[in-house]
């Protein structure tokens, strides 16, 4: 969360909603650890990151759609499964499980 | 709310100024099998400073009380995860799913002896993002101008600074004792021990060692207390330099946080380096 402060900070400061999606669990091995955040505004502007690089496009789409009231908040899970739902998955065979909701508290 | 900080501003500050502080949000709430995405109560939040009143409600004021009291041990302990509740906050039960994330102090790492080693081990400490205090009683030795990476240097008696800042030791923390001599280290050692320091360790050769449980033994300290002081101090890697042994401090260090099954010097029998 530390180094995504300046970024929302910035956005909230012009009126921008954010949408921030964090690491809540992971099964398998990981990248990031349980906290690990990121932050996207109105236009799809990123701050932050949550895996490697492998699921980050993804959450820019679920945050999107959770500022466009397309969806509500609530966790998204990435990562191997035989579920053919889960389209995006991690390059290291993990689970991440994260918690998307709009910054509004 | 106008004119109170939010939560948002609240944990910002806090992990602004490096004060420890949890944010609970509840993830997962009863209705988790509906078919939208919006379930009661998902996003509540409370937030828990220690020695403050929270702020926020997760809905619920025995909820609200059992997770305060839990995230204060998990910012003890350094460790953001999620935990099951029932609705008013009932253990074993599986009702709610609450993310509890943590932004714990910064660990602190103590090193007695204002040695070479010293140098090495408080740089590689601050890699690891520790708050690295330097002690030793020789003023000579004992110099920010020595140790420009510590963010503290002492000169004083390791057990006068531990009388001072004992009780601030937790698990997450460290104790190096790396003076190689018996009057600094016997009283860092017996300082050390009735903390709650996470990891206790101690350098020098396995004959320094042993003579230095005799000197511990008389000063009163039992074999059940011996057997957490890792001595000599780090893993068996066959580390010589003060750098290499510096990494083979902080990674026994690391193992003992996980419970990893690393070979340490203290269970070996042959020559260290």
């Amino acid at each position: 969360m530390d180094e995504i402060l300046d970024d929302i900070d910035r956005w909230r400061a012009v009126g921008q909603r954010v949408a921030v999606a964090r690491v809540v669990d992971i099964e398998g091995s990981g990248p990031r650890d349980p906290g690990a955040a990121m932050a996207v505004n109105q236009e799809g502007e990123v701050a932050g990151s949550v895996s490697g690089g492998c699921v980050e496009g993804a959450v820019v789409g679920e945050a999107l759609e959770l500022l466009g009231g397309r969806r509500g908040p609530g966790i998204t899970t990435f990562g191997y499964s035989d579920d053919e739902a889960f389209a995006v998955g991690l390059t290291c065979g993990g689970t991440i499980h994260l918690f998307v909701e709009e910054l509004d508290w | 709310m106008s004119g109170a900080p939010g939560i948002y501003e609240a944990f910002r500050d806090a992990i602004r100024a490096e004060q420890p502080v949890a944010l609970a949000t509840i993830i997962d709430g009863p209705d988790a099998g509906a078919v939208s995405d919006v379930r009661p109560g998902a996003g509540a939040k409370l937030l828990v400073l220690p020695d403050q009143p929270t702020l926020g409600t997760l809905g619920d004021p025995d909820l609200d009380r059992v997770v305060e009291r839990d995230a204060l041990g998990m910012l003890d302990a350094g460790i953001s995860e999620v935990r099951h509740y029932g609705q008013h906050g009932e253990a074993r039960q599986m009702d709610l799913s609450v993310f509890v994330e943590c932004h714990a102090r910064r660990p602190h790492m103590v090193i007695f002896g204002a040695v070479d080693f010293t140098r090495a081990l408080a740089s590689q400490a601050k890699l690891l993002g520790y708050r690295v205090t330097v002690c030793d009683a020789r003023e000579v030795f004992a110099t920010k101008r020595r140790f420009p990476m510590a963010d503290e240097v002492v000169v004083d008696w390791p057990n006068r600074l531990l009388d001072r800042i004992g009780d601030d030791l937790g698990p997450r923390d460290a104790v190096c004792v790396l003076t190689h001599d018996h009057k600094f280290d016997v009283p860092a050692i017996v300082g050390a021990l009735p903390t709650r320091v996470g990891y206790l360790g101690a350098m020098g050769s396995r004959t320094t060692h042993e003579k230095r449980t005799e000197r511990l033994r008389e000063a009163g300290v039992t074999d059940e207390q011996l057997e957490h002081v890792m001595a000599p101090i780090g893993l068996d890697i066959g580390g010589r330099t003060p750098e290499e042994t510096a990494v083979s401090i902080v990674a026994e260090i690391i193992a003992s946080h996980t419970g990893r099954q690393a070979p340490r010097l203290k269970d070996g029998e042959g020559r260290i380096h």
